[in-house]
């Protein structure tokens, strides 16, 4: 059989076994839920199976890379049918934006900037969810913008979410009264800056093209010293550093971080020096934020799956480096 | 037409990690939807948001926009081989804007503000601070000031002068480690929300 | 005309963003308010010329019939679709019903988070290939990376539970990124706030001229 033949084999097969599931949820069969028992075998075959892996890379025979990639794929969806419980630690820098929010009475007015677009929404929509959450539970006033053009639609989605919880949804909210989307400008910090004088400038319309001075809950708010606290959730440029460096550091805005892991480590500084009130950083810190809020959201559910894909690369980086040091020491013997 | 949409979205998913086997059409088909779809969404975003809000909402109360879309108007002269050195003009602007905050901004908040951080009393100004806030103020001005040691080319690290700088080589594989450590977390995060979406909301095998 | 112009329209909005840092008052806050405004637009000309100019090269390729000119036709068909939906759905083009939501929920998100999340098959085999502990600053890498990869999950709770409180890996972690990691990062963010300030004045002054280009 050639290999074309053997490819458009497998796509078949592969696809044959997609419609059948798909055909099982249609017909309401429920999901899949590997009892603890079989849970705590999967991760012995895996550790197993990373074994061969490191006997054959000892023996000089690196495993090839689509190998690799197939281990981390399953290394990610395995645990996702595992009913594992875990601890979630809750980290200073993730406390530090829970206590900012914890300080706010009622009717203080919240600004949130969504800053990010779908690739970061794993991270980034749970710790938006979990802030909306919190925000509507007690009756603080949400003020939604974003920098990039993709976040106002994540926060749509994330309104989405939250208002039809059943805890939120018997408060009925009102648009325009208990939360506004202003929707996206570009500018990047110019928008940051041009907000610190005047809000209506930068934001002449709400997403919905409703005027500014038309939405009550903004007619009130000219500048950032209208606003008692603000959550940015940001990705990348513009992002959290733009905020800091204009809003917090020329207009005295008091801010916190929900931030995608890869930028997280770039945020330290600020966090020490003061300028950010605390940090929510990755998935673990959405995570952690979301069992401060309450709120029950993706990131605590996908804690499992990022614990045995972090020892899958760990494990990785072993195997290479055994492999390495046993090899060089051979060479040395034998030269 | 959820069922339609569904499977759209898996497909689109699973031509892009069909790269992972080798480069095909499949992939390559997604790619050149990607391109286009996130090039429409940018003009259709930039134009209500931006434009429609700005120049019909409040047309003649904020006059001096006008002026601003003269310049746009400029940035777009760069279609246009024979007119386009009129672009360069919005361009200075552009250029000159980000310069000048940037400037002010940078040296305010990444030094000055970092600076007064790191230039603070060791032990607190009365001895109260605990050992473990006392251990971690050596350690961030020691790695504060060895790093910017290392960055600085103009003299040999030679002597102190190295030993300080390798010093700060060690402060700097801390952090690049921990910048790693972030990173492999982020990515790994981003496909387990792609896995859930295929397992999850796709084929219903996960809740 | 052609550089001298563009020098001084440099010149003149890089000055006021500075004096302006200083006199926050009329006329400079005025004038600042101003190009804050305008630069919100321009820039938003730049996004707008960008797509333009792919669809340009995209239509290129397809009237010369240059290799792969099908996949210039699929991005050009693309671009239509969701620019003629997005527009002729007027102002609540976003709400949750819209076509433009369809197809950004069922086309860009997937194919935007698809392309970021693939990176982690290969960040995993890059570690596998790659990563070497061959002298003493990659062990203390690769060290701070397997403290922070553990820490931050629950795992390293739960391989580091029968230690005290405040010893654990997660606190091991925390206390990494608060202090060393806070150390490095400060370090690289003053060295390149210099560098951004030094280029910023010479962009002002006029000695640094490579925006402008060729004739």
């Amino acid at each position: 059989m050639s290999t074309r033949t053997k490819e458009i084999l497998v796509v078949a097969i592969v696809a044959a076994l997609f419609l059948i599931f798909y055909l099982r949820k249609v017909f309401g069969a429920p999901p899949v839920l590997f009892p603890g028992t079989v849970s705590i075998l999967v991760v012995s075959v895996i550790g197993l199976s990373l074994l061969w892996i490191l006997i054959r890379t000892l023996a000089g025979r690196y495993v090839e890379r689509r190998v690799v990639f197939l281990y981390v794929g399953i290394a990610v969806t395995l645990p996702l049918f595992m009913t594992l419980s875990q601890k979630v630690s809750v980290a200073p820098e993730v406390q530090g934006v829970f206590s900012s929010f914890e300080k706010l009475s009622a009717g203080s007015k919240v600004l949130v900037s969504f800053d990010y677009d779908p690739p970061s929404a794993p991270e980034l929509q749970p710790m938006a969810e979990a802030c909306l959450y919190y925000c509507f539970e007690h009756d603080l006033k949400v003020i939604i913008m974003g920098l990039w053009p993709q976040g106002p639609m994540q926060a749509n989605l994330a309104l989405q979410k939250v208002l039809n919880d059943e805890r939120i949804s018997q408060k009925n909210l009102q648009y325009g009264v208990d939360y506004v989307n202003l929707g996206f400008q570009a500018g990047n910090e110019f928008v940051i800056q041009r907000m610190g004088s005047e809000f209506r400038s930068m934001f002449p319309a709400d997403f919905r093209g409703t005027p500014y001075e038309e939405i009550p809950l903004v007619t009130n708010i000219r500048n950032f010293s209208n606003i008692d606290y603000s959550f940015n959730i940001g990705s990348g440029y513009p992002g959290t550093r733009e905020w800091v460096q204009i809003a917090v550091d020329r207009y005295g805005l008091k801010l916190g971080a929900g931030n995608t892991a890869v930028q997280t480590t770039e945020m330290y500084p600020y966090l020490r020096a003061g300028q950010l009130a605390g940090i929510v950083g990755g998935m673990s810190g959405a995570a952690e934020f979301e069992f401060l809020t309450k709120w029950i959201g993706n990131a605590t559910k996908f804690m499992l799956a990022q614990s045995v894909a972090h020892m899958i690369v760990i494990s990785f980086v072993i195997i290479g480096n055994v492999a390495f040091f046993v090899g060089r020491r051979t060479r040395e013997r034998k030269s | 037409m959820d069922h339609f949409a569904l499977w759209l979205a898996a497909f689109f998913t699973l031509g892009i990690y069909s790269f992972l086997y080798k480069d095909n059409p499949w992939y390559k088909l997604c790619e050149a939807i990607f391109v286009g779809i996130s090039a429409g969404y940018w003009v259709v975003t930039l134009f209500w948001d931006n434009f429609h809000g700005k120049f019909w909402v409040h047309k003649f109360e904020d006059w001096w926009l006008w002026i601003g879309a003269a310049l746009g108007v400029l940035m777009l002269m760069r279609l246009f081989p024979k007119i386009g050195w009129i672009s360069r003009w919005a361009l200075a602007f552009i250029v000159g804007a980000t310069s000048g905050l940037w400037m002010m901004n940078y040296f305010s908040s990444n030094i000055m503000r970092q600076v007064q951080d790191a230039v603070l009393p060791l032990f607190g100004t009365g001895f109260e601070a605990s050992f473990g806030a006392i251990l971690a103020n050596i350690v961030v001005a020691v790695g504060t000031i060895a790093g910017l040691v290392y960055f600085f080319f103009s003299k040999e690290h030679k002597g102190v002068f190295g030993g300080t700088a390798r010093v700060g080589i060690l402060f700097l594989m801390v952090t690049f480690g921990a910048s790693f450590g972030y990173t492999v977390m982020g990515r790994m995060s981003l496909l387990i929300g792609r896995i859930d979406f295929l397992f999850s909301d796709w084929l219903g095998l996960i809740r | 005309m052609r550089r001298a112009v563009p020098l001084v329209i440099t010149t003149i909005v890089g000055a006021t963003f500075v004096i302006r840092y200083f006199i926050p008052h009329y006329p400079f806050n005025r004038l600042n308010d101003w190009f804050s405004d305008w630069f919100a637009i321009v820039a938003a000309c730049a996004i707008v010329l960008g797509a333009l100019n792919l669809m340009r090269i995209s239509i290129q390729k397809v009237v010369r019939g240059k290799p792969a000119w099908g996949y210039s036709l699929v991005t050009i068909v693309a671009f239509l679709l969701i620019t003629i939906v997005g527009l002729a759905a007027g102002r609540e083009y976003r709400g949750p019903d819209t076509a433009f939501s369809w197809l950004y929920n069922n086309t860009y998100s997937p194919l935007s988070s698809s392309m970021f999340a693939i990176l982690a098959f290969f960040v995993a085999s890059a570690s596998y290939r790659a990563f070497r502990a061959r002298n003493l600053e990659a062990t203390l890498l690769l060290l701070a990376a397997f403290f922070v990869m553990l820490g931050r999950v629950p795992v390293g709770y739960v391989l580091s539970s029968f230690m005290p409180d405040g010893y654990r890996l997660t606190d091991l972690a925390v206390w990494i990124m608060n202090v060393p990691n806070t150390a490095g990062q400060r370090a690289i963010m003053i060295g390149i706030a210099l560098g951004i300030v030094s280029t910023s004045v010479r962009v002002i002054v006029g000695i640094e001229r490579t925006y402008l280009g060729g004739d």
